[in-house]
C-alpha cells in the first residue's frame, strides 16, 4: 500500500511539466514569455490548493497528524506537570493493582496445569449422595474396573500421609504420596535422575523403591548425584531411592501440603501389609487421579462412566444398595487444584477492575476540569481551521498518552513492587511459583492502559469537539463559561463514581463482617494459651517391626509423654489428641478419613452408613480445651483397654443421629468388623473444630486407651496449656518425647490462636485487599466530588456574590452548595446500592454469618459513603461563604 | 482567480470530471495538461476545467486502479506524467457513461416537458 504511494515532489515535478507545457502552447498562439506564465498559472487555479488536496488524499496525513498529535500531547502534559502527575498516577496505581491481580489469575485460573496434554487429566470422585456424602474413595476392586473400563490410559489413587524418615542424624517428618506404579504415567513427566516407577507392575504390597522431590534430595542427600540406589528408611522400612523429581515439580493437590509432596512410594494396594483380598465394599482408596484416553471428551468418559457404574450396580447389588445413590464423576484436574480459589479470585479480579474504573472517571473529571481550562486553546484552533474530528482526536491522542504513560509507570511500580507483592500472597494459593509478569500479563497491561485511556479521554473529548466557538474567545477573561453542559457530564461522572465506590464498599464491608463475625464466633473452646506439638509413630508395612502395634504398647507410650509433658517449665495441663482433635488444624481428607457410624439397631446395608468425624483424645483433652459438659461424663482413668468402649458425643451428632431419644447409654460402632460397641457416655457442646464457618459438625470422641474404630491413630498431637515459652517448648518437647523413643520426630509446634488464624489466611487476605480497595475507591470518589463541587462554587462565585449584596446569610449558601453535593452523593448512592445487591448476591458463597443483603453493612456503608461526601463538600462551600461581594461581582 | 470570459463558461457538475478524463483517455495515453486542452477543446470551450483540480482527480482516479501513469517525454520534447486508462477504467467508463446518459436524458425530458416562460 504505501510502497505504491507517491511523495509530494513527484507531484509538484508533475504539476512544473504541466505549466511548462501550458506555457509552451500560449507562447505558440503568440503570447509573450510573462504573459503566458501567468496566463498558464491563472488558468491552474490555486498551486498551493492542489498539493494541499494530493496531500490530505494521501494516507501520510494521518500518519503526520498522529505524530503531530503525540508531539502536542507531550507538550501539554509537560506544561501542567501537576495535572500529569496526579492523573498519571492514578492511572498507573490502578494499572498497576489489576494487572498485579490478573498476574495471579492467569498463573491459577488460566494457565493450564503444568503436564503436557493437560485437559486430559480428570480426577474421579466417588459420591454417595444417599447417605449424603461426597467424595468417599474407592476400593482396590473398583479401582481394577476404571483400569480395564477403556476411558482411561492410567488410573492411579493418590494415598497423602506423613512418614517417619530415620537413619539419618535427626529423625524427619516427611510428606509421602502413597500411589499406584502408573501416576508418574498419568501425569506424563519425568525425573531430572533415575526413572520413575513401572506402570505395569502389580507385584503385591509395596515397592520397596521411592521416587524423590528435589527439596528431599537436596535436604537428605545434599543433592548427592550417585543418590540412585541409596537406602532411605520410612517408618522403620527400607525403601531405594529409584528417582529424583525436577525442582518446582509439584503434585496436583487441594491444599499445600498435598502439592509439597517429598517422597513418593508405589503399591498395588493389595497384599500384605494391605489384605491380599480387598472385597469390593471396602473404600480405603482415596481420590484417585487419572488420564483420559487421548481425544476423549470429559462428557463422553462421563457417560461412558455412568454406564460402568449402572452395569457394576447390576452385577454386585449387594455392594452397591440403591439407596446409597453411588455414582462417580469425572472432574478435570485443574478444578481440583485451583477450584478453593476460584471464586475469591475472580472476586478479586472485579474489585481492582472497578477501582480501575473509578480512578477512569477520575482522570476523566479532571480532564473535563482542565478542558474547561483550556477552552480558550481549544476555540482557537476550532477558529483557525481545525476540524471538530481533528480536535477530538487531538484529545483522545493526549488521553492515550496519559493512560499509556500511567500503564508503563504502573508496571514499573509492579516490578519494583513484586517480591513484596509475592510474600502477600497467601501460601496455600495453588500454583504460586507460576506467578510471573509474562507477555500475557504485559499485554493484559497495555490492553488496559488502552481501554482506560478510551474510557476517561472519550466523553472530555467529545465533549471539547461540541461546543461553541464564540462566547468562548469572548469569556476568555472570565476563564469560566457556566456551560451547562460540561457541569452536568461532570455530575454524571460523579454519580458514577459514587455508585462504584459504593458497589466496592459494600462488598467490602459484607466480607469485614463475614470475618468479624467468624472471628468472634463462639469457637466452643479456649484457645487462649494452649499449644500444640506434633508427632507420630511410625506405621511399618513390616508388621514385626511395630513397637506400636497394639494399643496397649501405645496406651504405655501415651501415659509416658503425659508425665514427662507435665512437668515441663510452665505446663499446667497436658493432653494427647490425634491430628484430627486439633481444633482447625487439620486436613480431614488426609490423615483422618471419617468413619461409617453404625447405630445398635440399624446395621442392615454397608452402604447406608453416615460417616462421620472422629477425634481421639485422653481424658485431659476436654478440661486442658475449656468444652462445656452438657450431659454424663468425660472419658476418666477407667475408660481403657480392657473396660467397654465408650464415646463422648457433641450435641449436632446428638441431635443429627438420636433426634428423638437420649443418646446417652446408646450402642455405636465405627467400623462394620468392629466386634463389641460402644456407650455413649458424654455430650458435649458443639466445638468449631472442623471450620470456623461451620459450627454445627457432628463428631464423635473417642479415647485414645481404647481400639474402638478400624484404626488406631499414629499422628499425634500433645497439647499443652498454661504460661507457655513459645520459643522454648518445641525444643523442650523433642528432648522429652525422643527421651522416650529417639525415633520419632517432633514437628509442627503451633499456639492454637495461630492455628486458628492460618486457617483463616485466604480469606483475610481477600478481605484485606478488597478492603484496601474499597479505601482507596473511597478517597477517589471523596476527591471526585470536591472537584466537581469546588468547579460549580467557583462557576457560581459571581451569583454567591450577588446573593451576599442581596443579604443571603452564609447559613443559605452553605445549604445551597450542600444541596447540590449531596444530590450527587445521594444519586451515586442509589444507583450504587442496586448495584451492590447484585454483586452481593453472587458473592454469597464466600460470606458467612451476614444474608448478602445485610440491612446494616448497606446502611452503614451508604452512610459512611455520604459523610465523605459532605465533607468533600464542606471545604468548597465553605470557600462559597467567605466570598467577598465586592470582589465577586468585580469578577466580571 | 479566473478570467472575465472564464465566467461565462460553465462550471463542472460535481463528479463529471472523472468522467470526462476517463473519455479523454480512451483515444489513448495523455499527460495531465493534454486531458485538461482535451476536455476544454472538445467542449467547444463551453467547459471551464480549472487546471488545479485535475491533479486531485487523476490521483484519485490511479488509486482506484481505472488510469495508470507514468513519466515520459512529450510532443514537444518536455518530460510529463502520462496517464491511460486500464481495463477496470475501461469498464467503470461505460457504465459511467450509460448512468450519465441515462441522467441527462431524464433531466431533459423533465425540462423539455417544462411550458416555456416567455
Amino acid at each position: 500500500m504505501f510502497g505504491r504511494k507517491r511523495n509530494l515532489d513527484d507531484f509538484t515535478s508533475e504539476i512544473e511539466a504541466h505549466i511548462q507545457l501550458e506555457i509552451e502552447r500560449l507562447r505558440k498562439q503568440g503570447m509573450s514569455e510573462d504573459e503566458a506564465r501567468s496566463a498558464a498559472r491563472c488558468s491552474f487555479g490555486n498551486l498551493l490548493q492542489a498539493e494541499e488536496r494530493f496531500y490530505e488524499s494521501s494516507r501520510w496525513l494521518a500518519w503526520d497528524q498522529s505524530w503531530q498529535d503525540v508531539r502536542h500531547g507531550l507538550r501539554m502534559l509537560r506544561k501542567s506537570p501537576g495535572f500529569t502527575a496526579i492523573a498519571v498516577l492514578t492511572i498507573a496505581l490502578g494499572i498497576g493493582a489489576t494487572t498485579a491481580i490478573f498476574s495471579v489469575v492467569d498463573a491459577t485460573l488460566l494457565r493450564p496445569l503444568p503436564y503436557p496434554e493437560p485437559e486430559q487429566l480428570v480426577s474421579i470422585e466417588d459420591n454417595l449422595p444417599g447417605v449424603g456424602t461426597r467424595d468417599v474413595g474407592m476400593s482396590q476392586p473398583e479401582w481394577q474396573d476404571l483400569q480395564r473400563s477403556g476411558i482411561f490410559d492410567y488410573v492411579s489413587p493418590a494415598w497423602y500421609d506423613d512418614n517417619n524418615q530415620t537413619g539419618s542424624s535427626e529423625p524427619a517428618r516427611v510428606s509421602l504420596l502413597i500411589v499406584a506404579p502408573d501416576y508418574f504415567a498419568v501425569l506424563g513427566v519425568k525425573p531430572q535422575l533415575g526413572r520413575t516407577f513401572d506402570p505395569d507392575n502389580y507385584t503385591p504390597g509395596f515397592t520397596l523403591e521411592v521416587v524423590i522431590s528435589d527439596g528431599m534430595w537436596k535436604r537428605a542427600f545434599a543433592g548427592d548425584p550417585h543418590v540412585l540406589g541409596k537406602g532411605v528408611r520410612l517408618d522403620t522400612d527400607l525403601y531405594h531411592v529409584v528417582g529424583v523429581m525436577p525442582p518446582g515439580f509439584q503434585a496436583p493437590g487441594r491444599t499445600t501440603r498435598n502439592r509439597n509432596i517429598e517422597v513418593w512410594a508405589a503399591t498395588s494396594f493389595f497384599g500384605p501389609p494391605l489384605l491380599d483380598h480387598p472385597p469390593r465394599n471396602r473404600r480405603n482408596l482415596p481420590t484417585a487421579i487419572a488420564r483420559l484416553k487421548p481425544r476423549l471428551t470429559i462428557s463422553d468418559a462421563q457417560s461412558r462412566m455412568d454406564a460402568l457404574v449402572a452395569s457394576l450396580q447390576k452385577q454386585f447389588p449387594s455392594d452397591y444398595p440403591i439407596q446409597s445413590g453411588w455414582n462417580v464423576r469425572i472432574v478435570p484436574l485443574k478444578e481440583i487444584v485451583v477450584g478453593n480459589v476460584h471464586q475469591s479470585l475472580i472476586l478479586l479480579l472485579a474489585a481492582v477492575g472497578l477501582l480501575l474504573l473509578i480512578g477512569c472517571v477520575n482522570v476523566a473529571n479532571l480532564l473535563l476540569a482542565r478542558g474547561s481550562a483550556r477552552r480558550r486553546e481549544v476555540a482557537v484552533r476550532q477558529a483557525l481551521g481545525a476540524s471538530r474530528t481533528r480536535l477530538v482526536r487531538q484529545l483522545l491522542t493526549e488521553s492515550l498518552l496519559l493512560s499509556v504513560l500511567g500503564g508503563i509507570a504502573g508496571l514499573a511500580i509492579l516490578f519494583c513492587t513484586k517480591g513484596l507483592l509475592l510474600r502477600i500472597l497467601p501460601e496455600s494459593l495453588p500454583r504460586l511459583n507460576a506467578v510471573s509478569i509474562n507477555w500475557v500479563v504485559l499485554l493484559f497491561a497495555l490492553g488496559a492502559s488502552l481501554a482506560a485511556g478510551a474510557i476517561f479521554g472519550l466523553a472530555p473529548a467529545l465533549h471539547a469537539g461540541r461546543f461553541d466557538l464564540t462566547p468562548a474567545l469572548k469569556e476568555a477573561a472570565r476563564g469560566s463559561t457556566g456551560s451547562g453542559e460540561q457541569a452536568r457530564m461532570r455530575r454524571v461522572l460523579v454519580v458514577t463514581e459514587f455508585a462504584l465506590s459504593l458497589v466496592l464498599m459494600i462488598a467490602s464491608g459484607l466480607l469485614l463482617r463475614s470475618f468479624w463475625d467468624l472471628l468472634n464466633a463462639r469457637m466452643g473452646f479456649n484457645p487462649q494459651s494452649v499449644m500444640t506439638v506434633r508427632t507420630r509413630l511410625p506405621y511399618p508395612n513390616d508388621l514385626k517391626a511395630d513397637a506400636y502395634a497394639s494399643v496397649s504398647q501405645k496406651a504405655s507410650f501415651f501415659r509416658e509423654i503425659l508425665r514427662r509433658s507435665q512437668i515441663l517449665p510452665g505446663v499446667e495441663e497436658a493432653a494427647v489428641g490425634d491430628f484430627g482433635s486439633v481444633p482447625l488444624g487439620h486436613d480431614r481428607d488426609n490423615q483422618t478419613p471419617p468413619d461409617p457410624l453404625i447405630l445398635e439397631g440399624h446395621e442392615a446395608g454397608s452402604d447406608r452408613f453416615p460417616l462421620v468425624d472422629a477425634s481421639f483424645v485422653t481424658p485431659e483433652y476436654f478440661h486442658l480445651m475449656g468444652m462445656t459438659l452438657l450431659r454424663g461424663r468425660f472419658f476418666n482413668d477407667f475408660d481403657n483397654e480392657e473396660s467397654p468402649g465408650v464415646v463422648v458425643i457433641n450435641e449436632a451428632a446428638a441431635q443429627t443421629y438420636w433426634p428423638n431419644d437420649d443418646p446417652l447409654g446408646k450402642h455405636l460402632k465405627l467400623s462394620p468388623a468392629a466386634t463389641s460397641w460402644a456407650t455413649v457416655v458424654g455430650i458435649v457442646a458443639d466445638a468449631r473444630a472442623e471450620s470456623l464457618e461451620n459450627a454445627r459438625v457432628p463428631e464423635v470422641y473417642i479415647s485414645m486407651y481404647q481400639q474402638i474404630a478400624r484404626n488406631h491413630p499414629h499422628h499425634l498431637a500433645i497439647f499443652l496449656r498454661g504460661n507457655l515459652d513459645a520459643a522454648a517448648i518445641p525444643n523442650e518437647v523433642l528432648e522429652q518425647v525422643q527421651a522416650v523413643d529417639p525415633t520419632l520426630p517432633v514437628f509442627g509446634a503451633q499456639q492454637l490462636n495461630e492455628t486458628i488464624s492460618a486457617s483463616l489466611a485466604e480469606r483475610r487476605f481477600s478481605m484485606e485487599i478488597i478492603a484496601l480497595f474499597a479505601l482507596t475507591a473511597l478517597l477517589l470518589a471523596g476527591l471526585g466530588i470536591y472537584g466537581v463541587i469546588s468547579y460549580i462554587v467557583s462557576e457560581r462565585t459571581h451569583e454567591i456574590g450577588i446573593r451576599i449584596a442581596l443579604g443571603a446569610g452564609s447559613r443559605n449558601i452553605l445549604r445551597m452548595i450542600l444541596r447540590e453535593g449531596m444530590g450527587l452523593a445521594i444519586a451515586g448512592a442509589a444507583v450504587g446500592v442496586v448495584g451492590a445487591a447484585i454483586v452481593s448476591h453472587l458473592m454469597t458463597g464466600l460470606l458467612y454469618g451476614v444474608s448478602p443483603a445485610d440491612p446494616l453493612t448497606f446502611v452503614a456503608v451508604t452512610m459512611l459513603l455520604i459523610a465523605v461526601a459532605v465533607l468533600a463538600c464542606y471545604l468548597p462551600a465553605r470557600r462559597a461563604i467567605r466570598v467577598d461581594p465586592l470582589v465577586a461581582l468585580r469578577h466580571e | 482567480m479566473s478570467t472575465q470570459d472564464a465566467r461565462e463558461r460553465l462550471e463542472l457538475l460535481q463528479g463529471t470530471l472523472d468522467l470526462l478524463i476517463l473519455r479523454t483517455l480512451i483515444f489513448g495515453s495523455q499527460h495531465g495538461q493534454g486531458i485538461a486542452r482535451a476536455i476544454q477543446e472538445t467542449s467547444e470551450k463551453e467547459l471551464l476545467v480549472e487546471h488545479g483540480a485535475l491533479y486531485p482527480a487523476l490521483q484519485r482516479l490511479e488509486e482506484r486502479g481505472w488510469i495508470s501513469a507514468k513519466w515520459g517525454v512529450s510532443s514537444n520534447n518536455r518530460k510529463a506524467r502520462f496517464y491511460s486508462l486500464t481495463a477496470a477504467g475501461r469498464k467503470q467508463l461505460v457504465k459511467e457513461t450509460n448512468k450519465w446518459k441515462r441522467l441527462s436524458g431524464a433531466i431533459a425530458r423533465i425540462l423539455g416537458s417544462e411550458p416555456a416562460e416567455s
